[in-house]
């Protein structure tokens, strides 16, 4: 064993940071999968909402980016 | 570091070596003015974009070659989508949203290319980007409708207890807006290509090299389309910004 406990703090910060992306993963799902029900309900009014789908995807993404950005932080900058 | 997935074979990986920033002609000191890998690929983006965009639709031919037909379906995809989100008045802007929009495709799409660096996987380049729409929206906010654009934070639909509340958290998303404008084109492209990488270390061990082919080919065809697809968020957000400052009242 090496390092010290401050190390094995940013390797599990880290990892917790992980999870921010996955519950980020349940927002984009939901943001597509409601789209895709809608889309379905009503094919014709799918294609001029496909900017606003990509939007929602954009803003639910940036959360788990930036959980990301949390991990990278703690292992190459902290 | 990160991964040293390799170590017994000997083979060394750090997935996230490829995003240093290094100068092109030897030294280890970086200034402004020199040149490194970042400048060479920015200048490589700009190149490709002139050679399709001038050189390509140069002919102006009735029946386009391949290269002026993705010349004017690019121009096409981007004015549509200036038109749709913006509406006619924001037109006006339409060939700095352009600009925009081919210089994080390139920069992405040049990036996927073995041992080629990514520029904007640097929140560096990618921040400058987000600050220039920023203040050109903020400023351009402030031109167009006067003092009457800050009206855009108080939401006069609500009722009138929850305006303060409102205004505040509309205050808030409007100043992490190119943080988040930023943050989320280098993000997604330096976890892309380190995802890249990772899959590509497994080559080092036999037992998962198969592994490796089979990650590196997916993980390749997953960001294509991601490469795309954060240089179309990038741009829509630019316009939906830039709508806002035309029209802050809805």
């Amino acid at each position: 064993m090496e390092g010290d406990i401050a190390e094995m703090g940013k390797f599990i910060g880290a990892g917790i940071s992980a999870l921010g992306m996955g519950l980020a993963a349940l927002g984009v799902g939901n943001v597509a999968g409601n789209f895709l029900a809608g889309a379905l309900r009503n094919p014709s009014a799918a294609a001029g909402q496909t900017a606003t789908l990509f939007i929602g995807i954009a803003f639910a993404e940036a959360l788990g980016i930036f959980s990301f950005l949390v991990a990278l932080l703690l292992m190459f900058a902290v | 570091m990160a991964t040293d997935a390799g170590s017994g074979t000997g083979l060394y990986f750090d997935p996230m070596a490829q995003f240093e920033v290094k100068a092109l002609f030897g030294g280890d000191i970086v200034n402004w003015y020199t040149p490194t890998n970042v400048t060479l690929w920015m200048a490589l983006a700009i190149l490709g974009i002139t050679l399709m965009l001038v050189m390509g639709t140069s002919r102006r031919a009735v029946i386009p070659t391949r290269s002026q037909s993705i010349g004017e379906l690019a121009y096409g995809f981007v004015y549509k989508m200036v038109e749709d989100v913006t509406g006619k008045d924001g037109l006006k802007y339409f060939p700095y949203i352009m600009t925009l929009f081919m210089f994080v495709l390139f920069s992405n799409f040049l990036g996927l290319i073995p041992l080629a660096f990514t520029t904007t996987s640097h929140i560096a380049v990618t921040g400058v980007l987000a600050m220039a729409v920023f203040l050109t929206v903020t400023i351009l906010g402030f031109v167009k409708n006067g003092p009457a654009f800050l009206g855009m934070f108080w939401v006069t639909s609500a009722p009138l207890a929850l305006r303060p509340v409102l205004a505040l958290i509309e205050v808030i998303s409007y100043f992490v807006r190119p943080v988040s404008h930023s943050i989320r084109l280098a993000g997604n492209m330096t976890a892309g290509h380190a995802v890249v990488k990772v899959f590509a270390a497994f080559a080092g061990i036999v037992a998962l090299s198969p592994l490796a082919i089979l990650g590196v080919v997916a993980m390749y065809g997953l960001e294509i389309l991601v490469c795309f697809i954060q240089a179309y968020v990038f741009t829509i957000l630019t316009c939906v910004y830039l709508k806002d400052a035309l029209h802050p009242h809805h």
